[in-house]
Protein backbone atom coordinates (compact mmCIF):
# COMPACT_ATOMS: atom_id res chain seq x y z
CA UNK A 1 0.00 0.00 0.00
CA UNK A 2 1.27 3.39 -1.05
CA UNK A 3 2.46 6.05 2.10
CA UNK A 4 0.57 9.20 2.21
CA UNK A 5 2.85 11.12 0.46
CA UNK A 6 3.27 9.03 -2.35
CA UNK A 7 -0.95 9.50 -2.55
CA UNK A 8 -0.19 12.98 -2.58
CA UNK A 9 2.19 12.60 -5.64
CA UNK A 10 -0.52 10.86 -7.66
CA UNK A 11 -3.24 13.26 -7.04
CA UNK A 12 -1.12 15.93 -7.62
CA UNK A 13 -0.39 14.75 -11.02
CA UNK A 14 -3.49 13.10 -12.08
CA UNK A 15 -4.83 16.84 -11.23
CA UNK A 16 -2.47 18.36 -13.74
CA UNK A 17 -3.26 15.87 -16.56
CA UNK A 18 -6.73 17.16 -15.83
CA UNK A 19 -5.62 20.98 -16.43
CA UNK A 20 -4.02 19.76 -20.06
CA UNK A 21 -6.98 17.85 -21.18
CA UNK A 22 -9.03 20.40 -20.40
CA UNK A 23 -7.55 23.04 -21.96
CA UNK A 24 -7.07 21.27 -25.17
CA UNK A 25 -10.41 20.62 -24.54
CA UNK A 26 -10.93 24.30 -24.81
CA UNK A 27 -8.42 24.50 -27.58
CA UNK A 28 -10.49 21.91 -29.78
CA UNK A 29 -13.97 23.44 -29.07
CA UNK A 30 -12.57 27.17 -30.50
CA UNK A 31 -10.65 25.55 -33.51
CA UNK A 32 -13.89 23.69 -34.58
CA UNK A 33 -15.89 26.66 -34.51
CA UNK A 34 -13.18 27.98 -37.22
CA UNK A 35 -13.25 24.78 -39.05
CA UNK A 36 -16.75 24.62 -39.11
CA UNK A 37 -17.27 28.41 -40.33
CA UNK A 38 -14.29 27.74 -42.79
CA UNK A 39 -16.28 24.53 -44.26
CA UNK A 40 -19.54 26.60 -44.04
CA UNK A 41 -18.02 29.21 -46.29
CA UNK A 42 -16.92 26.78 -48.90
CA UNK A 43 -19.82 25.28 -49.45
CA UNK A 44 -21.71 27.43 -52.19
CA UNK A 45 -18.95 26.70 -54.91
CA UNK A 46 -18.92 23.04 -54.06
CA UNK A 47 -22.51 22.95 -54.40
CA UNK A 48 -22.85 25.36 -57.38
CA UNK A 49 -20.27 23.66 -58.68
CA UNK A 50 -21.79 20.19 -58.37
CA UNK A 51 -25.11 21.75 -59.95
CA UNK A 52 -23.08 23.07 -63.06
CA UNK A 53 -21.44 19.70 -63.95
CA UNK A 54 -25.32 17.71 -63.25
CA UNK A 55 -26.46 20.18 -66.10
CA UNK A 56 -23.30 19.57 -68.54
CA UNK A 57 -23.23 15.79 -67.64
CA UNK A 58 -26.40 15.23 -68.66
CA UNK A 59 -26.22 17.06 -71.97
CA UNK A 60 -22.93 15.18 -72.95
CA UNK A 61 -23.48 12.19 -75.02
CA UNK A 62 -21.37 8.94 -73.60
CA UNK A 63 -18.78 8.72 -76.34
CA UNK A 64 -17.78 11.85 -76.54
CA UNK A 65 -18.18 12.04 -72.39
CA UNK A 66 -14.40 13.27 -70.77
CA UNK A 67 -12.96 10.16 -69.04
CA UNK A 68 -12.95 12.09 -65.86
CA UNK A 69 -16.48 12.06 -65.74
CA UNK A 70 -17.12 8.69 -67.72
CA UNK A 71 -14.47 6.98 -66.15
CA UNK A 72 -12.04 4.69 -68.37
CA UNK A 73 -14.35 1.65 -69.19
CA UNK A 74 -12.01 -0.40 -66.27
CA UNK A 75 -11.64 -1.15 -62.51
CA UNK A 76 -8.77 -2.77 -62.53
CA UNK A 77 -6.64 0.18 -60.72
CA UNK A 78 -7.65 1.35 -57.68
CA UNK A 79 -6.26 4.48 -56.52
CA UNK A 80 -6.96 5.33 -52.61
CA UNK A 81 -6.74 8.70 -51.30
CA UNK A 82 -7.03 8.39 -46.95
CA UNK A 83 -7.28 11.19 -45.16
CA UNK A 84 -7.20 11.61 -41.76
CA UNK A 85 -5.36 14.57 -39.31
CA UNK A 86 -1.94 15.08 -38.75
CA UNK A 87 -2.05 14.96 -34.67
CA UNK A 88 -3.29 12.18 -32.40
CA UNK A 89 -5.19 12.71 -29.19
CA UNK A 90 -8.89 12.80 -30.62
CA UNK A 91 -10.17 9.36 -29.46
CA UNK A 92 -10.58 7.38 -32.59
CA UNK A 93 -10.70 9.54 -35.37
CA UNK A 94 -7.50 8.19 -37.06
CA UNK A 95 -8.01 5.22 -36.65
CA UNK A 96 -11.86 4.75 -38.00
CA UNK A 97 -10.62 5.92 -40.87
CA UNK A 98 -7.86 3.78 -41.13
CA UNK A 99 -9.83 0.98 -40.39
CA UNK A 100 -12.12 1.74 -42.62
CA UNK A 101 -9.46 2.45 -45.63
CA UNK A 102 -8.20 -1.02 -44.94
CA UNK A 103 -10.97 -2.92 -45.06
CA UNK A 104 -11.39 -1.70 -48.59
CA UNK A 105 -8.32 -2.01 -49.50
CA UNK A 106 -8.12 -5.66 -48.48
CA UNK A 107 -11.30 -6.07 -50.42
CA UNK A 108 -9.95 -5.04 -53.63
CA UNK A 109 -6.54 -6.83 -53.03
CA UNK A 110 -8.68 -9.90 -52.74
CA UNK A 111 -10.73 -9.17 -56.13
CA UNK A 112 -7.56 -8.56 -57.70
CA UNK A 113 -7.21 -5.40 -58.24
CA UNK A 114 -4.52 -2.71 -58.41
CA UNK A 115 -4.51 -0.84 -55.61
CA UNK A 116 -1.93 2.39 -54.68
CA UNK A 117 -2.61 5.04 -51.69
CA UNK A 118 -2.37 8.45 -51.42
CA UNK A 119 -2.06 9.42 -47.52
CA UNK A 120 -2.98 12.75 -46.57
CA UNK A 121 -2.06 13.95 -43.02
CA UNK A 122 1.06 12.02 -40.89
CA UNK A 123 -0.96 9.73 -38.80
CA UNK A 124 -2.61 7.88 -42.48
CA UNK A 125 1.16 7.05 -43.12
CA UNK A 126 1.96 5.97 -39.88
CA UNK A 127 -1.20 3.41 -39.89
CA UNK A 128 -0.85 2.11 -43.79
CA UNK A 129 2.88 2.32 -44.38
CA UNK A 130 3.29 -1.05 -42.06
CA UNK A 131 0.90 -2.80 -44.03
CA UNK A 132 0.66 -1.57 -47.70
CA UNK A 133 4.40 0.27 -47.65
CA UNK A 134 5.08 -0.77 -51.20
CA UNK A 135 1.88 0.95 -52.38
CA UNK A 136 1.90 4.19 -50.95
CA UNK A 137 3.34 6.51 -53.42
CA UNK A 138 2.76 9.76 -51.45
CA UNK A 139 2.48 11.51 -47.83
CA UNK A 140 1.19 15.03 -47.83
CA UNK A 141 1.51 16.98 -44.31
CA UNK A 142 -1.54 18.74 -43.21
CA UNK A 143 0.64 20.97 -40.67
CA UNK A 144 2.78 22.03 -43.98
CA UNK A 145 -0.55 24.48 -44.47
CA UNK A 146 -1.39 26.92 -41.38
CA UNK A 147 -4.97 27.59 -43.08
CA UNK A 148 -6.27 24.78 -45.29
CA UNK A 149 -6.86 26.85 -48.40
CA UNK A 150 -7.01 25.97 -51.98
CA UNK A 151 -3.40 25.46 -51.80
CA UNK A 152 -3.48 22.42 -49.46
CA UNK A 153 -5.72 20.87 -51.68
CA UNK A 154 -4.26 21.55 -55.17
CA UNK A 155 -0.85 19.30 -54.95
CA UNK A 156 -3.28 16.42 -53.79
CA UNK A 157 -5.54 16.90 -57.12
CA UNK A 158 -3.29 17.54 -58.94
CA UNK A 159 -1.00 14.41 -58.12
CA UNK A 160 -4.42 12.44 -58.73
CA UNK A 161 -4.71 13.80 -62.70
CA UNK A 162 -1.59 13.32 -62.82
CA UNK A 163 -1.89 9.33 -62.00
CA UNK A 164 -5.33 9.29 -64.07
CA UNK A 165 -3.58 10.54 -66.75
CA UNK A 166 -0.67 8.20 -66.48
CA UNK A 167 -3.28 5.63 -66.49
CA UNK A 168 -2.57 4.46 -63.27
CA UNK A 169 -6.02 4.55 -62.23
CA UNK A 170 -9.17 3.62 -63.12
CA UNK A 171 -11.05 4.56 -59.64
CA UNK A 172 -10.38 7.02 -57.49
CA UNK A 173 -11.85 6.76 -53.86
CA UNK A 174 -11.23 9.26 -51.03
CA UNK A 175 -11.88 8.09 -47.23
CA UNK A 176 -12.30 10.63 -45.07
CA UNK A 177 -14.27 11.57 -42.02
CA UNK A 178 -17.96 12.91 -42.59
CA UNK A 179 -18.50 15.79 -39.66
CA UNK A 180 -22.33 14.65 -38.84
CA UNK A 181 -22.22 16.37 -35.68
CA UNK A 182 -19.63 17.35 -32.74
CA UNK A 183 -20.15 14.09 -31.37
CA UNK A 184 -20.59 11.64 -34.32
CA UNK A 185 -17.63 11.55 -37.34
CA UNK A 186 -18.34 8.86 -39.88
CA UNK A 187 -15.54 7.24 -41.82
CA UNK A 188 -17.14 7.82 -45.28
CA UNK A 189 -16.20 6.68 -48.79
CA UNK A 190 -16.14 9.18 -51.55
CA UNK A 191 -15.56 8.33 -55.13
CA UNK A 192 -13.81 11.31 -56.67
CA UNK A 193 -13.29 9.64 -60.27
CA UNK A 194 -15.28 8.84 -61.93
CA UNK A 195 -17.09 11.97 -61.44
CA UNK A 196 -20.20 10.91 -59.38
CA UNK A 197 -23.27 13.25 -60.73
CA UNK A 198 -25.17 14.39 -57.96
CA UNK A 199 -28.66 13.27 -58.76
CA UNK A 200 -30.32 15.36 -56.20
CA UNK A 201 -28.88 19.06 -57.97
CA UNK A 202 -32.37 20.06 -59.48
CA UNK A 203 -32.54 20.95 -63.14
CA UNK A 204 -32.29 24.64 -64.27
CA UNK A 205 -35.15 25.80 -65.64
CA UNK A 206 -34.88 27.84 -69.11
CA UNK A 207 -38.33 28.45 -69.48
CA UNK A 208 -37.68 26.79 -72.86
CA UNK A 209 -34.45 28.76 -74.08
CA UNK A 210 -31.11 26.68 -75.23
CA UNK A 211 -28.45 26.85 -73.22
CA UNK A 212 -25.47 28.64 -74.98
CA UNK A 213 -21.93 27.33 -74.40
CA UNK A 214 -18.55 29.34 -75.48
CA UNK A 215 -16.01 27.31 -76.26
CA UNK A 216 -18.21 24.17 -76.86
CA UNK A 217 -19.71 21.82 -74.32
CA UNK A 218 -17.31 19.23 -74.02
CA UNK A 219 -14.31 22.15 -73.76
CA UNK A 220 -16.07 23.44 -70.77
CA UNK A 221 -16.59 19.74 -69.18
CA UNK A 222 -12.91 18.99 -69.95
CA UNK A 223 -11.16 22.26 -67.77
CA UNK A 224 -14.05 21.84 -65.12
CA UNK A 225 -13.80 18.25 -64.26
CA UNK A 226 -10.53 18.68 -62.86
CA UNK A 227 -10.89 21.80 -60.95
CA UNK A 228 -14.01 19.83 -59.60
CA UNK A 229 -11.78 17.35 -58.10
CA UNK A 230 -9.62 19.93 -56.45
CA UNK A 231 -12.91 21.89 -54.89
CA UNK A 232 -14.04 18.49 -53.62
CA UNK A 233 -10.81 18.04 -51.96
CA UNK A 234 -10.80 21.02 -50.53
CA UNK A 235 -14.20 20.60 -49.07
CA UNK A 236 -13.58 17.35 -48.02
CA UNK A 237 -10.62 19.08 -46.13
CA UNK A 238 -12.31 21.41 -44.63
CA UNK A 239 -14.97 18.70 -43.47
CA UNK A 240 -12.24 16.03 -41.95
CA UNK A 241 -10.52 19.10 -40.47
CA UNK A 242 -14.04 19.77 -38.81
CA UNK A 243 -14.28 16.84 -37.66
CA UNK A 244 -11.16 16.37 -36.34
CA UNK A 245 -11.69 19.01 -33.87
CA UNK A 246 -15.07 17.83 -33.10
CA UNK A 247 -13.27 14.07 -32.36
CA UNK A 248 -10.76 15.80 -30.20
CA UNK A 249 -13.05 17.77 -28.47
CA UNK A 250 -15.17 14.59 -27.45
CA UNK A 251 -12.11 12.55 -26.29
CA UNK A 252 -10.92 15.52 -24.41
CA UNK A 253 -14.05 15.95 -22.66
CA UNK A 254 -13.83 11.86 -21.60
CA UNK A 255 -9.90 12.47 -20.68
CA UNK A 256 -11.53 15.11 -18.22
CA UNK A 257 -14.08 13.65 -17.07
CA UNK A 258 -12.16 10.43 -16.02
CA UNK A 259 -9.69 12.51 -14.35
CA UNK A 260 -11.89 14.20 -12.34
CA UNK A 261 -13.55 10.51 -10.95
CA UNK A 262 -10.14 9.90 -10.25
CA UNK A 263 -9.33 12.57 -8.42
CA UNK A 264 -12.30 11.93 -6.34
CA UNK A 265 -11.84 8.13 -6.05
CA UNK A 266 -7.75 8.98 -4.82
CA UNK A 267 -8.82 11.70 -3.10
CA UNK A 268 -11.49 9.56 -0.53
CA UNK A 269 -8.68 6.79 -0.28
CA UNK A 270 -6.49 9.58 1.03
CA UNK A 271 -8.62 10.75 3.31
CA UNK A 272 -9.24 7.35 4.57
CA UNK A 273 -5.60 6.43 5.06
CA UNK A 274 -4.96 9.30 6.83
CA UNK A 275 -8.01 9.25 9.80
CA UNK A 276 -6.81 5.42 9.88
CA UNK A 277 -3.41 7.03 11.05
CA UNK A 278 -4.85 9.39 12.90
CA UNK A 279 -6.36 7.34 15.02
CA UNK A 280 -4.43 4.79 15.43
CA UNK A 281 -1.72 7.56 17.18
CA UNK A 282 -4.18 8.45 19.42
CA UNK A 283 -4.76 4.85 20.54
CA UNK A 284 -1.23 4.60 20.92
CA UNK A 285 -0.94 7.97 22.69
CA UNK A 286 -3.58 7.06 24.78
CA UNK A 287 -2.62 3.37 25.40
CA UNK A 288 0.84 4.89 26.30
CA UNK A 289 -0.89 7.40 29.14
CA UNK A 290 -2.67 4.72 30.82
CA UNK A 291 0.40 2.25 31.12
CA UNK A 292 2.00 5.65 33.62
CA UNK B 1 -36.52 48.77 -67.18
CA UNK B 2 -35.93 44.94 -66.54
CA UNK B 3 -36.08 44.08 -63.11
CA UNK B 4 -32.14 43.54 -61.60
CA UNK B 5 -29.96 40.80 -62.27
CA UNK B 6 -28.95 38.51 -58.63
CA UNK B 7 -25.43 37.99 -59.13
CA UNK B 8 -22.85 35.83 -57.14
CA UNK B 9 -19.33 35.69 -57.40
CA UNK B 10 -18.26 32.96 -55.82
CA UNK B 11 -14.50 31.69 -54.78
CA UNK B 12 -13.69 28.07 -53.42
CA UNK B 13 -13.16 29.15 -50.10
CA UNK B 14 -16.09 32.17 -49.62
CA UNK B 15 -18.61 34.19 -51.36
CA UNK B 16 -17.36 37.43 -52.59
CA UNK B 17 -20.15 38.65 -53.75
CA UNK B 18 -23.93 38.43 -53.46
CA UNK B 19 -26.66 40.45 -54.25
CA UNK B 20 -29.14 42.12 -56.73
CA UNK B 21 -27.16 44.11 -59.52
CA UNK B 22 -27.89 46.46 -62.69
CA UNK B 23 -25.13 45.23 -64.65
CA UNK B 24 -21.97 42.77 -64.80
CA UNK B 25 -19.17 43.05 -66.93
CA UNK B 26 -16.95 39.87 -67.34
CA UNK B 27 -14.23 38.97 -69.30
CA UNK B 28 -14.81 35.68 -71.42
CA UNK B 29 -12.27 33.36 -73.01
CA UNK B 30 -14.24 34.57 -76.09
CA UNK B 31 -14.34 37.92 -76.07
CA UNK B 32 -15.84 40.13 -72.74
CA UNK B 33 -19.87 40.39 -72.19
CA UNK B 34 -21.66 42.20 -70.42
CA UNK B 35 -24.54 40.49 -68.23
CA UNK B 36 -28.16 42.47 -68.01
CA UNK B 37 -30.88 41.01 -66.10
CA UNK B 38 -32.96 38.13 -68.50
CA UNK B 39 -30.30 37.42 -70.16
CA UNK B 40 -30.38 34.32 -72.31
CA UNK B 41 -29.41 31.65 -70.49
CA UNK B 42 -25.59 30.42 -71.63
CA UNK B 43 -22.10 29.15 -69.75
CA UNK B 44 -18.43 30.15 -70.94
CA UNK B 45 -15.32 30.10 -69.71
CA UNK B 46 -13.40 33.13 -68.25
CA UNK B 47 -10.38 34.24 -68.56
CA UNK B 48 -7.80 35.75 -66.45
CA UNK B 49 -9.42 39.36 -66.07
CA UNK B 50 -11.44 41.61 -64.41
CA UNK B 51 -15.05 41.41 -63.13
CA UNK B 52 -16.94 45.11 -63.14
CA UNK B 53 -19.89 45.12 -61.27
CA UNK B 54 -22.63 47.93 -61.68
CA UNK B 55 -25.34 48.83 -59.60
CA UNK B 56 -27.28 51.85 -60.53
CA UNK B 57 -23.95 54.57 -59.47
CA UNK B 58 -22.06 52.66 -57.78
CA UNK B 59 -19.19 50.12 -59.59
CA UNK B 60 -17.16 47.78 -58.29
CA UNK B 61 -14.47 45.78 -59.42
CA UNK B 62 -12.74 42.17 -59.06
CA UNK B 63 -9.74 40.49 -60.61
CA UNK B 64 -10.63 36.85 -60.76
CA UNK B 65 -8.27 34.08 -62.06
CA UNK B 66 -9.97 31.32 -64.35
CA UNK B 67 -13.28 30.02 -64.26
CA UNK B 68 -16.78 29.80 -65.25
CA UNK B 69 -19.73 32.03 -65.60
CA UNK B 70 -23.06 30.42 -65.87
CA UNK B 71 -26.17 32.82 -66.63
CA UNK B 72 -29.26 30.98 -66.04
CA UNK B 73 -33.25 32.96 -65.73
CA UNK B 74 -32.20 32.91 -61.84
CA UNK B 75 -29.33 34.88 -62.57
CA UNK B 76 -25.61 34.90 -62.99
CA UNK B 77 -23.46 33.05 -61.37
CA UNK B 78 -19.56 32.95 -62.34
CA UNK B 79 -17.32 30.69 -60.30
CA UNK B 80 -14.23 32.00 -60.08
CA UNK B 81 -10.47 29.58 -59.30
CA UNK B 82 -9.30 33.43 -57.36
CA UNK B 83 -11.39 36.45 -56.68
CA UNK B 84 -10.07 39.49 -54.90
CA UNK B 85 -12.02 43.32 -54.99
CA UNK B 86 -9.61 45.97 -56.66
CA UNK B 87 -9.63 48.65 -54.50
CA UNK B 88 -11.98 51.48 -55.89
CA UNK B 89 -10.16 54.39 -56.98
Amino acid sequence: MASLKEMRNRIGSVKSTQKITKALNMVAAAKLKRAQDQAESARPYAKKMAAVIANLAAGVSGDNAPRLLAGTGSDKKHLVVVATGDKGLAGGFNSNVIRAARERINTLIANGKDVRIIAVGRKVRDGLTRLYGDKLIRTFELSDHKVIGMATAEPIADLIAQEFEAGNADVVTLFYSRFQSVISQVPTPKQLVPAVVDGDAPPVDLNGAVYEYEPSEEEILETLLPRNIKTQILAVLLENQASFFGAQMGAMDNATRNAGDLISALTLQYNRKRQAQITTELIEIIAGAEAL
Amino acid sequence: MAGKLNFSLVAPEREVFSGLVDQVDAPGVEGDFGVLADHAPFMTALREGQVTVINGSSRRTFTVKGGFADVTPAGLTILAEEATEVATA
